[in-house]
């Protein structure tokens, strides 16, 4: 059981942690997540008392880490997997270790299979891979056999097999009644790993729950429903039918919808007395990557731009046309993940009926509710266009769609008027 | 465990006891012992033989000493230890050689420090001060071994060549001459720790070491100044070793030189452990 309280760290002007209050209990495997620079390794350094908190405290089952008898036996920490004197043999690193302990030297040589390491044990760890350095790392965590356990990053740079090895090992060690602490930016692996998750940004608590509530806390499961992209008007049927029955539907930029309210089956209903026919029914489960971007997207601290080469490009003949730039996701662009915080707009999608929202979509059936997305003067009115102000002028309003629909490009910009059209 | 997974082959080979502990919280089938300086001790044993950089620094070491003693050895008559110490070739060895001293002991510390083992030594023994007493402790030993080993081994080599020619007691010189490069070697100890970081100890140990023995020569031209530069002349470190071999006789047997040492060493040792124990790592 670790118990932070009021914790707060300050490097001269900059406050690395502030009131930083939080239980990690034990049978559980504990999440540790913000973004870089967010305060998780000052926290966990803090935990270890190699750094002194400048106000607040921390505990491991009731002590301060440096007044714990035989700390080493109680609490086990991968910190930095390179934390190593690399001209050491990995064996003769984690002999000191044991020694400094009082963990008999046959221990040694089952933490290293335990690891993996057995045939490298002679080795200088100075040649060490990364993943072999976490190994090592790892096995100096387990060396006491201790009832707490924390790493920071455990699974950088392993291999497929060990990262799968890292994740039995958490839940195993959980298992047995430990308290396991794990930092990690490896949202898939965090999901499925740890049950409780702790959240910070820029020093400050922004999360403390489980790990399910948190993703539906953050982010909106929905459906996405396609229909055939040959026949437009089926799309403005089906919206129609489930905007009626409930329903909140959003245009996806591809021509998908996103709908939210209902169960699959009765959408599968729906579409069926509508006579509307489906190329794709698929519930899309948020995941924890969605639920934490959108919950830090506000608390990161380094964040690239687009590469804009001013200067360094040659002079373009008259005439030419500039190579039109691709954005890459979440480049630059602060609002990506784009629907606001629940805190912040209301609950993204689902929206009050019968009040123009920002995706131009009123209820009730109007006549035209992917009028204004598709019509190429109404770029302004598409709620992606919005989200993207760094896209490039000449990348069309919908530039995945180009490629994903076959049909003739007219199509596109007079949905409202299909007959018109061909 | 109440749903057994398939254990995974290394985790079953490694601890079988893991599964016993249905439990809220979880103990340690290996019985805790209770942890002293004896524990550190052997843990800074265990590294001070597993790295090369003491194979290097003492090996150059005793190179140097053996190696330049016995050229000075064989370079002399026996008129020349008329009425000095058979282990006066040795000085000219630890000229050199205390270098090596103080490049280890400054290691000994510091490359934890850039590594970042220290992060990992501190995690396993929260008792900081029991780490450092530790490494002087063993630091200490091991180069007062060797040097005094060297030492003696230069005084017998010399004697053998040139028997009888001397009635002057060598053993005081190659106790006090390993005791003031060893104590050289702890100070640069100190230094690493509480400068953290390698090539700034050793250039300031080097400063310490050859600072006084230069600075003496500029001093001297000022009156106001001459005091102080007699004083650093006779207490730099090579003129210390120089009257500990009874190359100078008339002026004591480097005794108060020793002290000074002993007392400066004592200071940076109190002052590494204070540092130690208030600044974060």
């Amino acid at each position: 059981m670790i118990e932070a309280v009021g914790l707060t760290k300050r490097y001269g002007a900059k406050t690395a942690v502030y009131n930083l209050s939080f239980q990690v209990r034990p049978g559980a495997v504990t999440g540790f997540l913000g973004p870089n620079g967010s305060g998780k390794s000052t926290t966990m350094r803090m935990i270890l008392g190699l750094d002194n908190p400048t106000s607040g405290h921390v505990t491991i089952g009731g002590f301060p880490y440096r007044k714990l008898p035989n700390a080493p036996r109680q609490v086990g920490a991968l910190l930095d997997a390179k934390a190593v004197h690399g001209g050491r043999h990995a064996r003769n690193h984690l002999l000191c270790l044991a020694q400094l302990s009082g963990i008999p030297a046959r221990r040694v040589d089952e933490v290293l299979g335990v690891v993996g390491l057995q045939d490298v044990a002679r080795k200088r760890s100075k040649g060490f891979s990364l993943g072999m350095g976490q190994r090592l790392g790892i096995a100096a965590a387990l060396l006491g056999d201790p009832q707490v356990l924390l790493f920071d990053e455990p699974v950088n740079g392993l291999d497929p097999e060990g990262i799968l090895w890292v994740r039995n090992l958490m839940k195993s060690l959980a298992a047995e009644g430990r308290t396991v602490f794990v930092s990690s930016h490896l949202m898939s692996e965090m999901a499925l790993t740890a049950d409780h998750l702790i959240v910070i940004g820029r020093g400050q608590l922004l999360a403390d729950m489980n790990i399910k509530d948190f993703i539906s806390h953050n982010s909106a499961d929905f459906a996405r429903v396609r229909t055939p992209d040959t026949e437009p008007q089926q799309r403005e049927k089906l919206t129609a039918a489930l905007t009626e029955a409930g329903g909140q539907v959003l245009p996806e930029q591809d021509g998908a919808l996103r709908v939210t309210g209902l169960p699959l089956p009765r959408i599968s209903d729906l579409a069926h007395s509508a006579d509307v026919r489906l190329w794709e029914l698929s519930p899309h489960q948020a995941s924890l990557e969605e639920a934490y971007m959108r919950m830090t997207q506000g608390a990161v601290d380094y964040r690239s731009t687009i590469d804009q080469k001013a200067g360094l490009q040659q002079e373009l003949p008259p005439g030419a046309v500039p190579q039109p730039q691709m954005p890459v996701a979440g480049q630059g662009q602060p609002g990506w993940y784009a629907p606001p915080p629940p805190q912040q707009g209301g609950q993204p999608f689902s929206m009050p009926q019968g009040q123009p929202g920002p995706y131009g979509a009123p209820a009730g059936g109007a006549p035209g509710p992917y009028g204004a997305p598709s019509a190429p003067a109404g770029a302004d009115a598409n709620p992606y266009a919005q989200s993207a102000p760094q896209a490039p002028a000449q990348a069309p309003a919908q530039p995945p769609a180009a490629p994903a629909v076959p049909v003739a490009p007219a199509a596109a910009p007079d949905l409202t008027k299909p007959e018109d059209a061909r | 465990m109440s749903t057994p997974q398939p254990p995974m082959p290394q985790q079953a080979a490694a601890a079988p006891n893991w599964q016993a502990a249905p439990g809220a919280s979880y103990t340690s089938p290996i019985p805790v012992t209770r942890t002293h300086i004896g524990h550190a001790l052997t843990s800074e044993w265990t590294k001070i033989k597993s790295v090369r950089s003491t194979m290097w620094t003492l090996g150059i070491f005793l190179l140097l000493v053996i190696g330049i003693g016995f050229l000075v050895a064989a370079q002399t008559t026996n008129e020349d230890f008329s009425d000095v110490p058979y282990t006066i070739p040795a000085f000219f060895g630890l000229m050199l050689g205390q270098i090596c001293l103080i490049t280890l002991g400054v290691l000994v510390v510091s490359s934890e420090y850039g590594t970042g083992m220290i992060r990992t030594t501190f995690t396993a023994s929260p008792q900081r001060h029991r780490v450092l007493a530790a490494k002087l402790i063993i630091f200490f030993a091991v180069a007062f071994v060797v040097s005094a080993f060297s030492i003696a081994l230069v005084g017998m080599m010399t004697s053998g060549m040139h028997g009888g020619s001397s009635d002057v007691s060598w053993g005081g010189s190659v106790i006090m001459g390993a005791l003031y490069v060893s104590l050289l070697g702890a100070l640069a100890l100190a230094v690493g720790s509480m400068l953290r970081h390698s090539a700034g100890a050793i250039t300031t140990m080097l400063g310490v070491v050859l600072v006084p023995a230069i600075m003496p020569a500029f001093l001297m031209m000022s009156d106001s100044m001459r005091t102080i530069g007699e004083k650093m002349q006779e207490y730099n470190a090579p003129n210390a070793l120089a009257r500990i071999f009874q190359l100078d006789t008339e002026s004591g047997h480097g005794g108060a030189q020793l002290g000074l040492l002993a007392g400066v060493t004592a200071a940076a040792i109190i002052g590494a452990f204070v540092l130690l124990e208030r600044r974060d790592v």
